[in-house]
């Protein structure tokens, strides 16, 4: 199988899910006895495609534009389409961000082609991929396969492969091969401005050894104490799932995430929270993870270590009870 | 300004979810729907811009008969009319197939502006939005968490990872996913839901559009994941849930 990578950098700095999915590319051009190659886009990249050529990579593709200086899905979409068109890969694999979101889908319509996204895993059985994407917020998953012609576009979530198992070059580097589109100023709609970040980050959650995390099962800010109050007995920060968040019960830099921070402390505590994927991949990296949820077929349960189901308004304070009598003791 | 909005049903957060034999898909038959979450804050930015700019908001979902629950609720929250794209199979449909039978079902409303929520809650596909836009011609921007009109273009707060944020523009007509959290979501009123009675859900049947049939990706089986941890799970009373779970904490994992 012909597999084309598309990787992702902003402002010459990699977003790093690039490297999961070349692991997972590395993984299916193996098995496939297929071959590899990695795409570089934007402007001014030449030294990322050069980084890149240093992994287990067929080739290194470069694509360098002055329009694609600054992202616009109608400008990557369109220099896309016109390499995959060239390239003729069987399969494009592309790292599930924000930005993969906002334009692969539209790639892959142009070309008449759908797209799977956001995938977990996948399965190489009997000459066939098998893609495994989450439903229903995590609760179950789903094995999806492509009908029809190639190209196929499939995306892969952060946090399903590992970076560090991505393989360097066997021999050196891959050849790097610079490739021409065109692109017209009209072409593209969007006009892009300027980047910002809001909120300074206040607190540095990734730094934190212990967190205490809250979902909506806390039902109201003035529960919060209760969390604030664990937190403080195990030594720990509080952070939030997203829709606490957006409620404005707790600031944005406490969100943990897709969308806010991704930690991997020693110990996170999930109360409250159902687990659903956008939360998952910010913290399924912690060493320990205890949850209490009411649900017991809640997704955090997942990935947690130590579960407990039950009501979280029972069970805190008896915790805090417990901890302060040894603190006492 | 005339602005279409995708509404989707979806099983009730707190669903017990079933699979039915073969794993096409869930029973539905004992569990409650309601409207898609992201696509409540879709509707009220809607609502919004209405408000300020003047025009239509036009309800659009796709579904079973069902479906047109959550277009009488959109009503009832202040939409004009609805347009309910009928199919008792449109789970079988994938991401490119919703986006052509829901382009074909809405391309002569000719509407300025179309407004999806990010994802739904069941599927989560998270392409309409992108795909329609694609399909009807028109630019767009996904994950909004501002917008603001000014001479037929618009001004957009795109929500980037790790906590940035981007500010785009995009000339109108255009196709926006809206970020969940962008506003807080009105409820509907008892003059709203009396209102609502009145105004017009217009039910076209997706078999009708002449939607070629041409999947892209086939969904095999949906299952229950099985686990990658093994979760020890405490039970008894609280104190004694406290107590072992503290123990647990200290001596087995150390994290204490």
């Amino acid at each position: 199988m012909k597999i084309l990578l598309i990787t992702e950098q902003r402002e010459g700095n990699w977003n790093k899910v690039s490297f999961e999915t070349l692991a997972a590319a590395q993984q299916i051009a193996q098995q496939t006895k297929g071959t590899l190659a990695g795409l570089v886009i934007g402007k001014g990249v030449a030294a990322l495609a050069a980084e890149l050529s240093a992994y287990q990579l067929d080739e290194v593709l470069l694509v360098e534009h002055d329009l694609l200086e600054k992202y616009t899905p109608d400008g990557f979409s369109l220099a896309l389409r016109q390499v995959i068109e060239s390239a003729k890969p069987d399969l494009v694999l592309l790292p599930h961000t924000y930005q993969v979101r906002d334009f692969a889908p539209k790639l892959a319509a142009s070309m008449n082609k759908g797209m799977i996204g956001d995938c977990i895993a996948y399965r190489y059985e009997n000459g066939k991929l098998v893609f495994v994407r989450q439903m229903f917020q995590g609760r179950t998953a789903a094995d999806v396969v492509f009908a029809g012609e190639a190209p196929w576009v499939a995306s892969f979530q952060a946090g399903a492969f590992r970076a560090d198992l991505a393989a360097k070059h066997a021999s050196g580097k891959a050849p790097v091969k610079s490739l021409s589109v065109n692109l017209n100023p009209e072409q593209i709609r969007t006009k892009p401005l300027e980047l910002f970040r809001e909120a300074k980050q206040a607190v540095d959650l990734t730094q934190a050894p212990i967190l205490i995390s809250v979902g909506r099962g806390i039902k109201a800010p003035e529960n919060l104490a209760l969390a604030e109050k664990l937190a403080k007995l195990m030594g720990g920060e509080i952070c939030a799932s997203r829709p606490i968040c957006d409620e404005g019960w707790l600031p944005m830099d406490r969100q943990i995430g897709s969308s806010g921070q991704t930690v991997a402390p020693k110990l996170y505590f999930a109360l409250g929270i159902s687990g659903a994927i956008q939360h998952v991949v910010g913290m399924k990296g912690s060493r320990t993870i205890a949850a209490i949820n009411k649900d017991q077929n809640a997704p955090i349960f997942e990935v947690a270590d130590y579960g407990v189901v039950g009501d979280l308004f029972e069970i805190v304070p008896a915790l805090i009870e417990e901890l302060e009598k040894s603190k006492a003791g | 300004m005339k602005i279409g909005v995708c509404v989707k049903q979806v099983p009730a957060k707190d669903a017990p979810l079933a699979i039915i034999e073969g794993g096409a898909w869930i029973r539905e038959s004992d569990i409650g729907f309601e409207t898609n979450e992201p696509d409540g804050f879709a509707l009220e930015e809607a609502l919004r811009l209405k408000e300020k700019h003047g025009g239509e908001v036009v309800a659009v979902s796709m579904g079973p008969e069902r479906a047109k629950q959550t277009i009488k609720e959109a009503l009832a929250k202040g939409a004009d009319r609805g347009i309910h794209v009928a199919d008792a199979e449109f789970y079988k449909l994938d991401p490119l197939g919703s986006a052509r039978s829901l382009a074909a079902a809405i391309k002569n409303e000719n509407f300025d502006l179309i407004l999806t929520g990010l994802q739904s809650d069941d599927q989560g596909f998270g392409q309409t939005g992108v795909l329609l836009a694609e399909l009807l011609g028109r630019p767009h921007a996904t994950i909004i968490m501002q917008i603001d009109v000014t001479d037929g273009r618009m001004k957009l707060k795109r929500e980037l990872e790790a906590g940035w944020f981007q500010w785009v523009e995009l000339p109108l007509p255009a196709v926006l996913s809206i970020q969940s959290g962008i506003n807080k979501p009105r409820y509907a009123t008892l003059k709203g839901i009396m209102a609502a009675k009145k105004k017009e859900i217009a039910t076209v049947e997706r078999a009708s559009l002449g939607v070629a049939d041409a999947p892209t990706q086939r969904v095999e089986r949906i299952y229950v994941p099985q686990k990658t941890k093994k979760t020890e799970f405490i039970a008894g009373q609280p104190k004694e849930i406290a107590a072992k779970l503290i123990e647990k904490l200290r001596h087995e994992a150390r994290v204490l």
